[in-house]
């Protein structure tokens, strides 16, 4: 028999990934674990609350108001920007200098910080100054996002879809370019319409594509922070003030870390879960 | 069913095209009967994915027509004339059952549901798909995807031309070869003209009555496959059907009969109006080089044994040369002397059969 020699010193290769994770992933947020279950008075003096916080935030009528708003917003920014971005991909050009011109332009959206897309939407809205702004006002439409909340959403909306619905055109227009010609052949061939060729060979070739746009919008647009604060700062009083708005009110405004400790947990766990979901959901046809 | 007349086919991708390499196709004249089976043989890049393009109507040549049956087709699109191709890759729609598959092109032209009932049953019956008739075609393996889409193109009993554009590559090696004799066995069935294009030289042999193969946009020979084997109208062709290919060995000229290496060589008859400009080259298959004492010494320079056959690698005041010898026969170890079947010698003047046009 191979006599085995242990050898533990293999564990120090391990460690740098170790401490990383720690540092970065797992003490921040046992750090808040820690906090979600006490209550502090300040001067490090803590007391233990159990679930308290828990049932606290469960039960305030704050939060459902703030998960609300943040259900609607993403639903609403998914069902626009998803077809959207897809019924662009489906015209822009595949070669040549119209191709380069249109992926350049796509991608100009995505590279602007999230506090400027706010600025700027901002002072284009306004209803004095902004082109945006004075222009439908000019047109006869009462216009003013920082007085009227359906002002504030459509706002929001057209700045969230403006600045991310490219994303969803360069995934779809990757995933459209991935398909071989031989299919489009077989498609004239077989006399398809152009309904039927999106409808069997384009949307069934995009589905992992989609599935990642729609995710990576998912969980951008329910954590969504930046870009709301600049804009509308979560007002005209709260009706566009989202989770994340509200957790950094409660958070910072008001200090209360044992009710913000617990509600970033069921923040964290509620996003966790409606990924795990869609991911599901959408994959649940492969395995046949 | 069609009949199909290529005519003076020239094509370029250039639209401004002038020199002769700019153009894919060169000058394709070709007549293929109706129900026939053809295949386009040829390396990468010698133009049959081309000209299929242009027979299908995805691509309009630059120069030259189409004819099917007498009617002028060429800057028509595929629908228009009903043909059926079955590409490399095998094209199905992901999201349909194998039965939804079937009838699809069948649903397009507005046939009645218990006629297309009936033809995707036995078309099903034909490439043995029945049993998977309700399952998600994107379930199936590369071999049976290959079948629907060949399936596709068979319920449509008026098809004019089915084409093949390479279908077995990514199939599967014990399933090729199943699926090669499938397909001569439909073609007898349903009767299509049937073009296949492939570059590997057993699925066209096995597969065609009449091969057409292709070299630098040029139809270098079209021939059964016995005459590409017997008498290959070019070097290229020589080369490029068998293994190994023709041998070619350069030779001169003596009173009417090559001389290669100071040794004579026996012919049939007597090559007369040789250009003694061009380059001349010897043309001899090694299933017809026969060990003989009588005939010129050469130096082994390796055996390969393949089965039925052994290769012998020969040499000859540094030219190169193979031999098929059986394998009951005896190799003698030194002074190996070889002679050529004069009947299946022949003759090359700058890469074309001598005389071609006398011998066809």
């Amino acid at each position: 028999m191979i006599k085995r020699v242990p050898n533990q010193k293999a564990w120090f290769l391990v460690l740098p990934v170790i401490l990383l994770v720690a540092f970065n992933a797992v003490i921040p947020l046992m750090t808040v674990v820690n906090y979600s279950v006490q209550e502090t008075f300040g001067n490090n003096l803590f007391f233990w609350e159990g679930l308290r916080w828990y049932e606290e935030v469960l039960h305030s009528e704050r939060f459902h108001a703030s998960m609300t708003r943040q259900i609607m917003f993403t639903s609403i920014i998914l069902l626009i920007e998803i077809p959207l971005g897809i019924a662009i991909a489906l015209t822009m050009p595949r070669t040549g200098l119209g191709a380069t011109l249109c992926l350049v332009l796509m991608s100009l959206p995505l590279l602007i910080p999230w506090n400027v897309v706010g600025a700027m939407w901002n002072i284009f809205a306004l209803p004095e100054i902004g082109l945006l702004g004075h222009v439908v006002n000019i047109m006869g439409i009462d216009y003013n996002f920082t007085q009227q909340p359906v002002s504030a959403w459509i706002t929001i909306i057209a700045m969230d879809v403006w600045h991310w619905t490219s994303l969803v055109v360069l995934l779809s227009y990757a995933g459209l370019s991935a398909i071989p010609e031989a299919f489009y052949h077989a498609a004239q061939i077989d006399t398809a319409t152009k309904w039927q060729i999106f409808r069997y060979i384009q949307l069934p070739k995009l589905k992992h594509v989609l599935t990642i746009a729609i995710l990576l919008r998912f969980m951008d647009s329910f954590m969504i922070y930046t870009e709301p604060f600049v804009l509308t700062g979560g007002g005209p009083g709260n009706s566009t003030t989202f989770l994340s708005t509200d957790l950094v009110k409660i958070a910072l405004g008001q200090f209360d870390l044992g009710p913000a400790a617990a509600m970033s947990l069921i923040y964290f766990l509620i996003v966790l879960l409606l990924c795990w979901v869609f991911y599901t959901l959408m994959m649940r046809n492969e395995e046949q | 069913m069609a009949e199909v007349r290529l005519q003076k086919i020239r094509h370029s991708y250039n639209a401004n095209a002038g020199e002769k390499t700019e153009y894919a196709l060169q000058n394709i004249d070709q007549v293929w009967d109706d129900g026939g089976a053809y295949a386009l043989l040829g390396p990468s890049g010698c133009g049959k994915s081309t000209l299929l393009n242009i027979v299908s109507g995805l691509l309009h040549p630059t120069e030259g027509k189409v004819i099917f049956d007498n009617i002028d087709v060429t800057m028509t699109t595929p629908n228009q004339r009903n043909i059926a191709q079955i590409f490399q890759f095998p094209v199905v729609y992901d999201t349909m059952t194998v039965y939804e598959n079937l009838a699809f092109p069948l649903k397009n032209r507005k046939m009645a549901d218990t006629e297309i009932a009936e033809r995707v049953k036995s078309v099903a019956e034909m490439l043995d798909l029945t049993k998977l008739l309700n399952q998600k075609a994107s379930g199936l393996t590369a071999d049976g995807k290959q079948k629907i889409s060949l399936g596709r193109g068979l319920v449509r009993s008026d098809v004019n031309i089915m084409m093949f554009d390479e279908p077995l590559t990514v199939i599967d090696p014990h399933l090729k070869w199943q699926l090669r004799s499938e397909l001569k066995q439909l073609h007898r069935r349903v009767g299509f003209t049937m073009v296949y294009v492939t570059h590997d030289q057993t699925e066209a042999l096995t597969f065609a009555d009449k091969v057409a193969v292709m070299y630098e946009g040029e139809v270098v020979q079209f021939g059964t496959p016995e005459e590409l084997f017997l008498k290959p109208n070019h070097t290229f062709v020589g080369h490029f059907i068998g293994s190994p290919g023709m041998n070619f060995l350069p030779c001169e000229f003596e009173g009417g009969f090559p001389v290669f290496n100071g040794n004579r060589i026996k012919l049939t008859s007597q090559i007369e109006g040789l250009n003694s400009t061009s380059k001349i080259q010897l043309g001899v298959r090694p299933e017809f080089i026969k060990i003989d004492d009588d005939g010129f010494p050469v130096n082994i320079t390796r055996i390969d044994d393949v089965g039925r056959y052994r290769i012998v690698k020969a040499e000859c005041s540094g030219h190169n040369f193979n031999v098929y010898v059986p394998e009951e026969f005896e190799i003698p170890s030194e002074n190996l002397r070889v002679s050529f079947d004069p009947q299946h010698t022949h003759i090359y003047c700058d890469g074309w059969l001598h005389d071609r046009k006398a011998a066809e």
